[in-house]
């Protein structure tokens, strides 16, 4: 303790008082898993965070980087957490060229601070994920979160031009660059997203851009079941639509949003409530383009609307601004979600689409089984968001929530489905490996950390998969 | 040593599945680039067991491996630098699954580009990357290389369509990445194995998203008087933020050795030509070809042509993929180069270009992916006439230079492989150096995978051990 206690000071003597904080009532708002660090660490420049990883290698200190820690509780519990690496002083737009459609931001830099000046040039970046408001750039890279874009823009790997980084030698490094194609060396920047901090804290990332759409439009295709639902979404994606998401909100979910919206904070423009039916299954498709492809989209619609198998359908259009409530509680379901249930743990689960069906009625009996009450956000490419959540003074929730997570990562291997747990208290972490049961690629997942991170100093224990 | 090999290898594939000869492997030491590097041995296995086993004999005689689909590579990758075993892939062309209601395909690396489009026509569907040689070329090779292609504008590279893929590693190991549906939980392999050219693992079985196809295609032919126009014409659609989903560019030099040879239909009398392309419902599709008529007009488009139907389509397309073709008729051998640019900087780097052609004494054509400012100049040049081969290089290396200078990078979707090695510290440090060498390790630690490839051999620090 007391060479840990000594190292905050020499920090603070390399790098200056006014970055390193080392009060415990500060390095508790920093706490990982319960775990608090012994000192805050807050570069302004991408060569301090270098020194301060230098600092660390030498004194085998381990370091957790951080944003704005909207995110942190995803990952295992540290092994290890001496310094909490506060990246939010790199907060600058490096470089923003509307004509070229790129963008490069620094690690530290609020969503809000870069979507502003896109969206003054009619352009946007397509990672409105959970918590993103919130959000730092960096931060929202290392989670390796999703949004309901992915439909028509991918995920961060298909837009992510370059990145610099610190590895965990204290070397600034950089991989990719500032043009929308290029296969110059390894693709290193495509590791970073997603890898919790583990294998090098990012100092800059570099986008390519995309141009907004001049309209949209929303439908809501609700059903009595999840089945009918997503039978109809096989119908939406083989029709000549090309949305830019579709998503199924269970009943339990659009609940939650209903409830939501009555809170006095919110105050919608156009409420939600009384537009669809309550205890249905509910395919929610937005479209993006010019007015014409949007008026098409609602044709084609009224037609699908037709087919056999939309008969038990209840199809609401939702027009240019009905629909910004709908898609933002839907971006937002995660928050919401553990802002009512702050014990849930949420479950990712990717397979291919045709399966999403079976596994869907699979997880609700899991549910059901453990006496859990449940939510679910499935997205069309296979993803499914499945959360389970029991009420926050049932002492023996714990258990249940044990049984159920290991159900559910069998019947995930089973499904030849990948299952996570991204989202759960630290004390079920004590009980079950997030991060599912074990995978083919784990030694080379072992071999690619100490290539970036030799000595381990970076988020240790947090991305350690199941063996 | 290779005697015993060779035998080794007889006896695990069968004598007609292993070449050895001299005079058949002079046919196995050049790709679609002008480097050469001869094996010592060919084998054509068949699973992914062979060449699990093939590389465990490797390992056992101490001879390095590289893989090779068809050999169209342009920057070197697939060529046997300091010999050793070369695995074609030739014969694993099968492909394993085409899963249409979850728009994905399972395939062997040898399968050609375009047999899969092929195989998932009947489903309305097909495999976006389509790099000029997709009627040779090999998924494997376009996992290897990250290949492109004209329509990547709109729809990415390979890695943005690989989902997971079978990896053998150095010693042996067959290890699988990914997940089928793309999400899988810790780092990105995937998406690190793509594009590393050879030196982390060989891909044998690889799962690739099928594309949907689009309602309606228009394929607009804009002809120009000044490749200038033809260059701010480019840099004004993307500032409009119109999205074709190809946007390709021939000039005058370029455009007539083509026409002589393709009879495409482009002008013989112009300065450049745009070849440009809009895909997506009938409505999207009219308004943005309406849109791109009315940039190209405001940069004083002689004409603005649109394909009247599918055959008029094709022909134009065969223009373009076939001018490497035609160049071949007028000089005895080209070096085409891939560097990429901000694309508001593509009217001052044409006119650089044609600058420093003028003072090496080349005529330099250029006929390239203008929409994402990935650029081919092309160098002609007589390879029996050592000097103008320096000269060659030394244009094309100022070319690339330049591209750098402006924010760009050394190549866009060729590869750096063997061509461009040296080339790397013009973008790298040696801190970066140093991280991508631990991450080849990690995977190849003895460089028994294609040595001599990305890493600069003059770089002490990247030593990226070369067998003698």
């Amino acid at each position: 303790m007391t060479a840990t206690a000594n190292f905050a000071s020499r920090l603070e003597s390399a790098l200056g008082a006014s970055q390193v904080i080392a009060d415990p009532a500060a390095c508790s708002e920093y706490a990982v898993d319960e775990i608090m660090p012994t000192a805050i660490a807050k570069p302004t420049s991408a060569e301090q965070a270098a020194e301060i990883v230098r600092f660390a290698a030498l004194e085998k200190l381990a370091l957790i980087p951080c944003g704005n820690r909207t995110k942190l509780g995803i990952g295992m519990p540290p092994s290890r957490y001496d310094i909490a690496l506060d990246m939010t002083g790199l907060n600058q737009i490096a470089h923003y060229d509307p004509g070229d459609l790129t963008l490069s931001v620094d690690a530290g830099t609020n969503f809000n601070e870069f979507a502003v000046p896109l969206y003054n040039q009619n352009q946007f970046l397509p990672l409105s994920v959970p918590f993103y408001f919130e959000s730092t750039i960096g931060g929202i890279i290392a989670s390796g979160l999703d949004s309901s874009l992915r439909h028509s823009y991918g995920t961060a790997r298909d837009f992510l031009i370059g990145a610099e980084f610190v590895d965990g030698t204290g070397q600034l490094c950089k991989s990719g660059g500032r043009v929308v194609k290029n296969v110059t060396g390894y693709d290193l920047h495509k590791l970073l997203i997603g890898s919790l901090g583990t294998l090098a804290v990012i100092t800059r990332l570099n986008f390519r851009t995309f141009p907004a759409a001049p309209a949209s439009r929303g439908f809501v295709a609700s059903f009595p079941t999840s089945e009918d639902a997503l039978a109809f979404r096989s119908l939406v994606e083989a029709s000549p639509l090309r949305p830019s998401s579709v998503e199924l909100v269970s009943p339990q979910l659009l609940q939650l949003f209903l409830e939501t919206e009555k809170k006095p904070a919110e105050s919608p423009a156009t409420p939600l409530d009384g537009k669809f039916a309550v205890d249905f299954w509910h395919l929610c498709v937005s479209m993006e383009g010019a007015s014409e492809v949007c008026d098409r989209a609602s044709r084609e619609f009224a037609q699908l609307a037709s087919a056999p198998a939309a008969k038990n359908m209840q199809l609401a259009a939702l027009g240019e601004n009905e629909g910004a409530d709908l898609w933002h509680y839907i971006g937002q379901a995660v928050p919401l979600l553990l802002e009512s249930f702050p014990s849930a743990a949420i479950f990712k689960i990717a397979l291919l689409p045709n399966r999403m069906s079976g596994l869907l009625a699979q997880l609700q009996a899991v549910a059901d089984q453990a006496s859990l009450a449940h939510a679910t956000l499935a997205r069309s490419c296979g993803v499914i968001y499945f959360a389970l959540l029991p009420p926050a003074d049932d002492a023996n929730a714990l258990g249940r929530l044990a049984q159920a997570a290991s159900a559910i990562f069998a019947l995930g291997a089973k499904e030849n489905a990948t299952a996570t747990l991204p989202w759960c208290p630290t004390a079920l972490k004590r009980r079950v490996n997030i991060w599912g049961p074990p995978r083919p690629d784990l030694a080379l997942h072992r071999r690619l950390k100490s290539a970036f991170d030799p000595q381990n100093l970076f988020a240790p224990g947090r991305l350690t998969l199941s063996s | 040593m290779y005697s015993f090999l060779i035998r080794e290898l007889e006896k695990l594939l069968g004598s007609s599945s292993v070449l050895a000869r001299q005079e058949d492997l002079l046919l196995y030491e050049y790709d679609g680039s002008v480097e050469k590097g001869r094996p010592d041995v060919v084998v054509f296995p068949t699973s992914t067991a062979h060449v699990s086993s093939i590389v465990k004999l490797a390992a056992k005689h101490n001879v390095p491996i590289v893989g090779r689909g068809a050999g169209t590579g342009l920057s070197g990758g697939a060529l046997a630098r300091t010999g050793g075993v070369m695995i074609v892939f030739a014969r694993m062309n099968r492909i394993l699954a085409v899963d249409a209601e979850n728009q994905r395909a399972v395939v062997q690396p040898g399968v050609v580009n375009f047999e899969l489009t092929r195989a998932a026509e009947p489903y309305g569907l097909y495999f976006a990357p389509d790099p000029s040689s997709q009627k040779s070329c090999t998924i494997g090779g376009n996992v290897a290389e990250n290949a492109g292609g004209p329509h990547t504008l709109a729809y990415g590279v390979t890695s943005n369509h690989v989902t997971a893929l079978e990896l053998v590693l150095p010693d042996g190991e067959i290890v699988r990445v990914g997940s089928a549906q793309g999400d899988a939980p810790g780092y990105d392999l995937t998406g690190l194995s793509v594009g590393s050219e050879g030196t982390l693992a060989l891909a044998t079985e690889i799962t690739v998203k099928l594309s949907r196809k689009p309602e309606a295609v228009k394929t607009l032919l804009s002809i120009f008087d000044s490749v200038d126009d033809a260059a701010e014409t480019v840099v004004d659609i993307t500032a409009r933020a119109i999205t074709p989903s190809a946007c390709e560019m021939l000039d005058g030099w370029t455009l007539r050795t083509v026409e002589d040879f393709v009879h495409a239909g482009f002008p013989r009398d112009s300065a450049a030509v745009l070849l440009l392309e809009v895909e997506g419902l009938n409505e999207a599709v009219a308004a943005q070809a309406a849109a791109i008529t009315e940039v190209c007009n405001a940069h004083h488009a002689r004409e603005v042509r649109v394909a009247r139907d599918n055959a008029e389509r094709e022909l134009l397309w065969k223009g373009r993929k076939n001018a490497f073709g035609a160049l071949g008729r007028i000089a005895p051998s080209n070096y085409v180069l891939d560097g990429v640019i901000p694309r508001t900087k593509l009217p001052q780097t044409l006119r650089h270009i044609q600058e420093i052609g003028t003072r090496y004494g080349f005529n330099i054509g250029n006929i390239f992916h203008a929409g994402d400012g990935n650029l081919h100049p092309i160098v002609l040049f007589d390879p029996r006439d050592k000097a103008q081969f320096e000269r060659a290089l030394q244009a094309a290396a100022e070319i690339i230079r330049y591209c750098v200078e402006v924010g760009g990078a050394l190549t866009g979707e060729h590869g750096v492989g063997m061509e461009k090695s040296e080339l790397m510290p013009l973008l790298f440090s040696d801190a970066d150096f140093d991280l991508m060498r631990r991450v080849h390790d990690a995977f190849n630690p003895n460089s028994a995978l294609n040595p001599g490839k990305i890493f600069p051999l003059s770089k002490g620090c990247g030593e990226i051990r070369l067998r003698p």
